[in-house]
């Protein structure tokens, strides 16, 4: 009897973990097929960014930026405009009454804030990959390409901080009243650890006479960031859902 | 059951509170490189400190507020976080007084904790707008814990990543004194932190207190009305009269 029930239970345990993990990837699918068809968030952050890259211009009168400018520039960009996906994350859900939908579907909440946490991940890329050229391009005077590889590994390890972060405010603030305030008052304090990291690391990247980089340092705190944030945000994501 | 504990606390605050500024003033030695501007120190930092572990406990009380669904805990929380932004002010006021008084400035970026509590502050200024924009109670306390458990988890990463960023290149004022510390500054520091952790145990009490007789109070005047209400209903059932006809009654006369 008990030897039996055993693997039975292991079978259903297992069977609810491909549940959560094929839940997961469906509703990331969903939120990248919308993006896709609706263009929202990216078209937007990008945009957003050229805007900014001009204003830092006429803001620091400056042709051309370099070290610890160019690094601030580029990192306060990339992290207002992860304001505006966070802030359209789980507003069309809750507009249009995909989380009742997902609440009433049998699957792991886990699931839920995981595909949030990834599909932000891959507009953060996405945005990136605009606008670190369009950065090269409009305003930095050092060397992007040489400069390159280590602000790619920097700018992944900070997208898994973001996403983690940015899932958990999101969710935090759609149920708000004021949530288009409440969003940006809550996640651009959290970021500043990220900002910290961030621009102290990419700051001998973008130096004319390159630097004493220390990456490892800030990519490790960068790391625990996202992984203390992607933790909590797993830990807490259920007390945000139940009704 | 707040209420018991508030007079011994309160008194016990008022004596360490005397003490800590009697020993301040009379009996800690005067500064040799700063002078008298130093004393803000014995405020200036117990009030750091108290902020702070109100943050993180604030923090383990909304984890206590999820894990046993105890709407007591979010109410602890509550006003653990609303203390210490109180505190915080205080914190960040100070500091700068203490900044302008030694280094000529009201604002320097070069002192790690002064930084790291402007950016504690500003995530928890908003707690409350984030605590009132809800209005189903249950789902008010949900993501006001939520929120503090992030802020407290927060808090601990945020001084790791300020004092990261200042690590070599400002000496720490603190460091330096809280090494060689003369004996009669750290004992009136010690008496200082502890008399600012009573002041905020005595004002967490006391809001707790409050906040229970008030819900209490509610509470009997919500019975008393429903009371009132069922015994007209019987006076007027035992009268005779229908109470539907009562204000046709009056209307007509």
């Amino acid at each position: 009897m008990t030897a039996s029930g055993q693997p039975q239970t292991a079978a259903r345990g297992a069977r609810r973990q491909v549940g959560a993990a094929r839940a997961g990837l469906a509703i990331l699918r969903k939120d990248l097929r919308a993006e896709l068809r609706a263009r929202e968030a990216v078209p937007a952050m990008a945009l957003f960014s050229v805007t900014a890259f001009v204003l830092f211009h006429f803001g620091l009168d400056r042709a051309r930026l370099e070290g610890d400018v160019a690094a601030g520039v580029l990192w306060v960009t990339i992290l207002l405009a992860t304001v505006l996906a966070v802030n359209r994350l789980f507003v069309a859900e809750r507009e249009q009454g995909g989380m009742e939908a997902m609440l009433l579907a049998p699957i792991d909440r886990t699931a839920i804030v995981l595909a949030k946490a990834a599909a932000l991940f891959v507009f953060l890329a996405a945005l990136e990959v605009l606008a670190v050229p369009a950065f090269g391009l409009l305003l930095l005077g050092g060397d992007l390409i040489g400069a390159l590889p280590e602000l790619a590994a920097l700018l992944a390890v900070a997208d898994l901080g973001l996403a983690a972060v940015g899932a958990l405010v999101g969710a935090l603030a759609a149920e708000t009243r004021a949530r288009e305030v409440i969003g940006p008052l809550i996640l651009l304090p959290l970021v500043v650890p990220l900002a910290i990291a961030g621009v102290n690391a990419t700051e001998p990247l973008f130096a004319p006479a390159g630097g004493p980089a220390e990456l490892g340092r800030w990519l490790g705190l960068m790391g625990l960031y996202a992984s203390v944030f992607m933790l909590m945000s797993v830990a807490v994501f259920d007390f945000l859902l139940e009704d | 059951m707040y209420a018991r504990a508030l007079k011994p606390l309160a008194l016990a605050t008022a004596a360490v509170s005397a003490l800590a500024f009697t020993m301040i003033f009379f009996w800690a030695p005067l500064d040799a490189d700063q002078g008298f501007i130093q004393k803000i120190f014995y405020l200036h930092v117990p009030m750091a400190i108290v902020a702070l572990l109100g943050f993180l406990a604030a923090g383990v009380m909304a984890a206590l507020h999820l894990r046993t669904r105890d709407r007591r805990w979010d109410i602890r929380s509550y006003v653990a976080v609303h203390l210490s932004i109180i505190l915080a002010v205080g914190v960040l006021v100070t500091g700068s007084i203490w900044a302008k008084a030694s280094w000529g400035h009201w604002w320097v970026w070069s002192e790690p904790v002064l930084v790291s509590f402007l950016i504690t502050f500003l995530l928890y200024a908003v707690y409350q707008p984030l605590r009132f924009s809800i209005d189903d109670p249950g789902r008010q306390a949900r993501y006001a814990s939520v929120f503090a458990i992030a802020g407290a988890a927060f808090t601990v990463l945020n001084f790791v990543a300020v004092r990261m960023a200042e690590a070599y290149t400002h000496p720490r004022v603190f460091s330096q004194t809280g090494g060689n510390m003369p004996p009669r500054m750290f004992v009136t520091f010690l008496v200082s932190l502890a008399a600012m952790a009573l002041v905020f145990a005595t004002l967490w009490t006391l809001e707790l207190a409050s906040k229970s007789a008030s819900e209490r109070v509610r509470r009997a005047r919500r019975r008393r009305e429903r009371e009132a209400d069922r015994a007209e209903l019987a006076s007027t059932a035992r009268a005779g009269q229908p109470p539907a006809t009562a204000p046709t009654v009056s209307a007509s006369s």
